[in-house]
């Protein structure tokens, strides 16, 4: 996958536990800063205020009440039901992304709570296979739905990745399809879903599920759209202006509700799931 | 190992040589005779060993016939409806009502140039955000007056450009399978080109999904994929193969419901022929699903896709 390159994002790598650097350097204004400021500041460099690549397990955290965590995902991993392969195979592929993320899939699902309301979120890992949704991602996604529908509670989905997975071919495209169907069920019930995009949500994500929200809300910084830059210059050669599928161009366009800094995420959050809660009706 | 082309070239020298016998009186019918032999035998072995990458071709071949051709071969009375009612009338992606063997019907169907003016027109088959609103506004009539709903895909995916991104295609695709998941009437759709990602599936998602032989329905096509996985526009023929993306692998694989045959070199051979199989095939289809009530209707097609996707479960 083409990485997306993008100033506003980087990947840093904040090295595990068993690296004793201290510092790192901000790519954005070049400052040496403290590592333990910039995770404690949900990864915003200190010094600019640039934002660096939040891990889900950094984004989760960042968003939900201490101590409230608890992995609700079903215990399943990728099948390769194409038996694919290209420069590396499949299964190759996934046990590299597994090795280097922690995760068994692109996607963590916790019950949780945000200021004391009971939640579902579901947060997309992009440096797992550039967050891209396969039968895994779809299976969970549609679990966590139906973990809200059974606790009575909202469901919130961050958003972060390249699209459909295309090594699980005609089955990726379908989880479009397959997380529709129990996003009516949950609307049936009337319990909120929250959708939160951030960098980037696009593809057959954004075309499908993150499109879906009662809310949807984007973090400053985001890329939404469906198809890339590349792909639209290589098939229609049509200049693109500079705001081109960030947040503010979804926002001009109606494509989101609000666009929210990273820093307010949980606030923002917490002001929107009251209006839902259901001992108010 | 021939391809097409020599075969195209050989058809029309047999039909010279035809013309000839006829004109000038010569016997020419034994060798006609010979050539026609040969001609069938090297059509059976080329398509009896069509790689995935011929498949694509035959599927984007411009002699193939598009979603008109079908609809004027199959129905009567095609009355078609422009408006999505919000922005325009994407020429890209038709619908309107008909009669299929005596029963009215909701076509939604997406429609491919057959010249420059006429692909202009139509984005090259490619709808932007007012197609799947369109889409969706038929599928809204067709379920007020309990219209059964036929869609026909054909398209390389959802126009790619600003306009389209101004105005949300990613969010009027994702509305658009909302709708035909929600929506209370049959619906049967077929692939009859090229089912091209999100912009196919996005009037895709129906109680019966059908496919012509040589047509093909994938995630990325394989230019795409070739240019992001193996980092080279030359290596189409590996990914379109790695995809799976042909109407016997789908089947095979348990996705489609059913491949419908046709004639030898592809649906433009014989379109008559295509079009009966289909007709029958589609009244079929129509009849069964008709018997259901609506709730057996909502919730097969509800376990159908839920039920969609391959992993596997850890055991304790």
């Amino acid at each position: 996958m083409p990485i997306f390159k993008d100033k506003q994002y980087f990947r840093v790598k904040l090295e595990k536990e068993a690296d004793e650097a201290l510092w790192l350097r901000c790519k954005s204004c070049g400052e040496l800063v403290f590592k333990r400021r910039v995770r404690e500041n949900n990864n915003i460099c200190p010094n600019c205020g640039e934002y660096f690549f939040l891990t889900a397990r950094e984004r989760i955290e960042s968003l939900i009440d201490e101590g409230s965590f608890e992995d609700v995902s079903r215990p399943i991993v990728a099948d390769d039901p194409l038996g694919f392969q290209d420069e590396k195979s499949y299964p190759q592929r996934l046990k590299e992304a597994q090795e280097k993320t922690g995760l068994p899939s692109a996607i963590i699902l916790a019950s949780a709570e945000i200021s004391q309301m009971l939640v579902v979120v579901g947060v997309m890992e992009f440096q797992f296979i550039g967050g891209s949704m396969g039968s895994v991602m779809g299976e969970q996604i549609c679990h966590g739905m139906e973990e809200a529908i059974r606790r009575r509670c909202a469901f919130i989905l961050v958003s972060s990745s390249g699209g459909a997975r295309m090594q699980e071919g005609i089955f990726a495209l379908l989880q479009m399809v397959k997380t529709t169907a129990v996003r009516a069920q949950l609307a049936e019930e009337r319990l909120p879903f929250i959708s939160v995009m951030t960098y980037p949500t696009t593809g057959g994500v954004q075309a499908s599920i993150a499109s879906l929200g009662d809310i949807i809300i984007a973090e400053k910084g985001a890329m939404i759209g469906f198809a890339g830059r590349r792909v639209i210059k290589e098939t229609i050669a049509e200049e693109l202006p500079k705001n081109f599928q960030t947040d503010a161009f979804a926002l001009e366009h109606g494509i989101i509700d609000r666009v929210v800094k990273r820093e307010d995420l949980r606030g923002e959050l917490a002001t929107v799931l009251r209006f839902f809660q259901e001992e108010k009706k | 190992m021939s391809d097409e082309r020599t075969l195209d070239l050989l058809e029309a020298k047999i039909q010279e040589l035809r013309e000839l016998n006829k004109v000038d009186g010569l016997d020419l019918s034994a060798e006609i005779t010979k050539l026609e032999k040969k001609l069938a035998q090297m059509r059976t072995e080329l398509y009896a060993s069509l790689g995935d990458w011929e498949r694509v071709r035959i599927a984007r071949n411009p002699k193939r016939p598009y979603s008109l051709d079908y609809i004027e071969g199959l129905f009567s009375g095609f009355y078609e409806l422009h408006g999505d009612r919000m922005s325009g009338d994407d020429r890209a992606l038709l619908t309107g009502l008909a009669e299929l063997d005596g029963q009215n019907v909701a076509i939604i169907a997406q429609q491919k140039g057959r010249n420059p003016a006429d692909n202009k027109e139509r984005y090259f088959g490619m709808a932007r955000p007012q197609g799947y609103h369109k889409a969706i506004r038929m599928m809204h009539l067709a379920e007020r007056f309990g219209f059964p709903i036929i869609s026909m895909i054909d398209t390389p995916g959802a126009y790619p450009g600003l306009e389209s991104e101004e105005n949300n295609i990613g969010g009027a695709i994702a509305a658009s399978i909302m709708s035909m998941i929600k929506i209370t009437v049959p619906t049967v759709a077929v692939v009859i080109g090229e089912g091209g990602s999100g912009g196919a599936v996005a009037i895709g998602a129906a109680d019966r999904v059908l496919m012509l032989e040589n047509a093909i329905f994938s995630v990325i096509s394989p230019e795409g994929a070739a240019a992001i996985l193996w980092k080279s526009k030359e290596r189409v023929k590996e990914a379109a193969a790695a995809l799976k993306l042909t109407a016997p692998e789908l089947l095979d694989m348990g996705v489609i419901d059913e491949v419908i045959p046709e004639p030898l070199g592809g649906a433009h051979k014989d379109m008559e022929q295509t079009v009966s199989a289909l007709k029958e095939r589609l009244i079929h289809h129509l009849n069964e699903l008709s018997e259901k009530t609506v709730n057996e209707l909502m919730s097969s097609r509800y376990e159908r896709y839920r039920g969609t996707g391959r992993y596997s479960t850890l055991s304790d």
